[in-house]
């Protein structure tokens, strides 16, 4: 029970961060209202037994991503973001549409998808499983997937470190 | 046990660590001033009390009383925040950090840690990387441009020595197979040979240490890496435009901090609360908090002795060494740890 009311509050906070995120102009809160979504996503897993996938959610998202994200805003010094009216039509149609929307989305995840709930605590998060999973079941897509984020960072530095003989044209 | 003795347990657990804690900074920062004084030649502080012992009393009813200013075309509320974010994270971490064995009082038995869980070391790791916000934001929400170059270099350097933190750790959780930090320190009771201790450092972990030691003093923004508050070049830093106890926030979270890293130091590398237990039942009970003490306070000893030795770094050199010496040297030694612990099963 307290678990249920726990995992309720928490999924509250997550949803009321992401529409803070939508609704707050200043890059620094949007970026701050992630924080409280990623904070609020790994208490949702731990809550169900994934203590190590919680863990990882806020080392890496919260604590490194994120931290990212906030020195690119600070470093560009990010203004006040500019809001247009907007359409009207786009807000009576858009919202109740998003809601209903929603809506049809959980009825038909929780009739017709034949998945069962998870209780609380009951995925099995152990750092063990998930090493065995990772390294062991599911080896070749972790490796590709590794790969991938190697030519990432290789063309992100290619793009950095610009050719010497441009530079040069450039201050000459 | 009871819910209800649980919860008194509990807090009587929380009521002791966070006075410790506190108590711990106040005089961690008085000794510090009275080493560094030493070192160089001064006295340190002599007037409040026998020995100064009484100053961080003094300087903390002084930052109470100190006019709590906020300068013109700050943001405020992450103004305000930030310091009570540093200080919140940076005093949280105690919450799973093991002092000592399981002892029982009055038939209730309890481990002396506030609470022990199977993820302690990702707990610590998790909660000290949210206290880069604290500075960033300090930084930023200043409108100054000594804070903001503070912030920015802060939370480079953070990142980038977290990674390097982060891997030197991982040798230690190969040769304890787990991530609780009290059966790492279970893992490391005994000795070879009768006489040497079966620490990490004595275990072929000693070059992590020593990347842990590193890449500790950036973490915690200190002499040699206090480049986020270089008062030659930035006047402070991150924390230029706060007064009074919002200054004295970042002061206590950053000691907080110290004690955090030299706790952890002192349970992955230095084997916790083991040392020679002899004498009468009562002092064997108390010998593995002495240990442990004195663990942390030798840790804490040499901060402030480096720091009363070495000059700064400089940025370019800051980042050259994190990520092109400390990383590849963790690596490497992670590599090689792995390959015994392999060989060896």
């Amino acid at each position: 029970m307290l678990h249920l009311i726990i995992f309720s509050v928490f999924g509250l906070v997550c949803v009321a961060g992401a529409v803070n995120l939508l609704v707050q102009r200043h890059p620094i809160n949007s970026a701050l209202s992630l924080v409280v979504v990623m904070g609020s996503l790994a208490v949702e897993y731990l809550l169900l037994g994934a203590e190590f996938v919680a863990a990882v959610q806020v080392i890496v998202y919260a604590g490194a991503i994120m931290v990212l994200f906030v020195f690119v805003i600070m470093l560009l010094n990010a203004g006040v973001e500019e809001q247009t009216k907007g359409s009207r039509v786009a807000m009576l149609v858009g919202i109740p549409g998003m809601l209903v929307g929603s809506l049809l989305m959980a009825w038909v995840l929780i009739e017709h998808s034949g998945t069962q709930a998870v209780a609380a605590g009951a995925l099995p998060g152990s750092p063990k499983v998930i090493g065995w999973l990772l390294f062991h079941d599911f080896l070749l897509p972790f490796e590709v997937t590794s790969v991938l984020v190697l030519i990432a960072i290789m063309g992100a530095v290619v793009l950095a470190a610009r050719p010497e003989s441009a530079q040069q044209k450039k201050e000459s | 046990m009871n819910v209800t003795t649980f919860i008194l347990v509990s807090v009587i657990k929380i009521v002791i660590a966070v006075i410790v804690l506190l108590t711990a900074v106040a005089y961690t920062v008085w000794l510090e001033r009275k080493v560094v004084g030493h070192i160089q030649n001064r006295w340190g502080p002599t007037r409040v009390g026998p020995f100064g012992l009484l100053q961080p009393v003094a300087d903390g009813v002084k930052f109470i009383f100190k006019e709590d200013l906020t300068p013109p075309h700050v943001y405020k509320p992450l103004y305000i925040a930030a310091p009570m974010i540093a200080l919140v994270f940076a005093l949280t971490s105690i919450a799973v950090i093991p002092v000592g064995n399981w002892v029982t009082v009055g038939g209730i038995q309890t481990p002396l840690q506030i609470t022990d869980v199977n993820i302690g070391l990702l707990v610590v790791l998790g909660i000290t990387s949210l206290g880069v916000y604290g500075v960033a934001l300090a930084g930023w929400s200043s409108n100054s441009k000594y804070s903001l170059l503070g912030g920015l270099r802060a939370s480079a350097q953070m990142v980038s020595y977290e990674i390097s933190l982060g891997l030197s750790l991982i040798g230690v959780l190969i040769m304890a197979g787990s991530f609780s930090l009290r059966d790492i320190v279970d893992a490391q009771g005994g000795h070879f040979w009768g006489f040497i201790p079966r620490w990490n450092i004595f275990q072929g972990q000693i070059v992590a240490f020593f990347i842990y030691l590193m890449a500790a003093y950036a973490e915690t923004n200190r002499i040699p890496f206090d480049l986020p508050e270089a008062e030659t070049e930035l006047v402070a830093g991150y924390h230029t435009e706060y007064s009074a106890m919002k200054f004295a926030m970042f002061f206590m979270a950053e000691y907080a901090n110290m004690i955090t890293v030299a706790c952890l130091a002192t349970l992955l590398f230095l084997g916790g609360w083991h040392g020679p237990l002899f004498g009468p039942p009562i002092l064997q009970a108390i010998l593995p908090l002495f240990w442990f003490a004195v663990k942390v306070f030798a840790f804490l000893f040499l901060y402030i002795w480096v720091r009363g030795t070495l000059p700064r770094f400089r940025y370019d050199q800051l980042m050259a060494f994190g990520w092109k010496f400390l990383l590849p040297l963790a690596i490497a030694n992670l590599v090689v740890t792995a390959f015994i612990v392999a060989l060896k099963s």
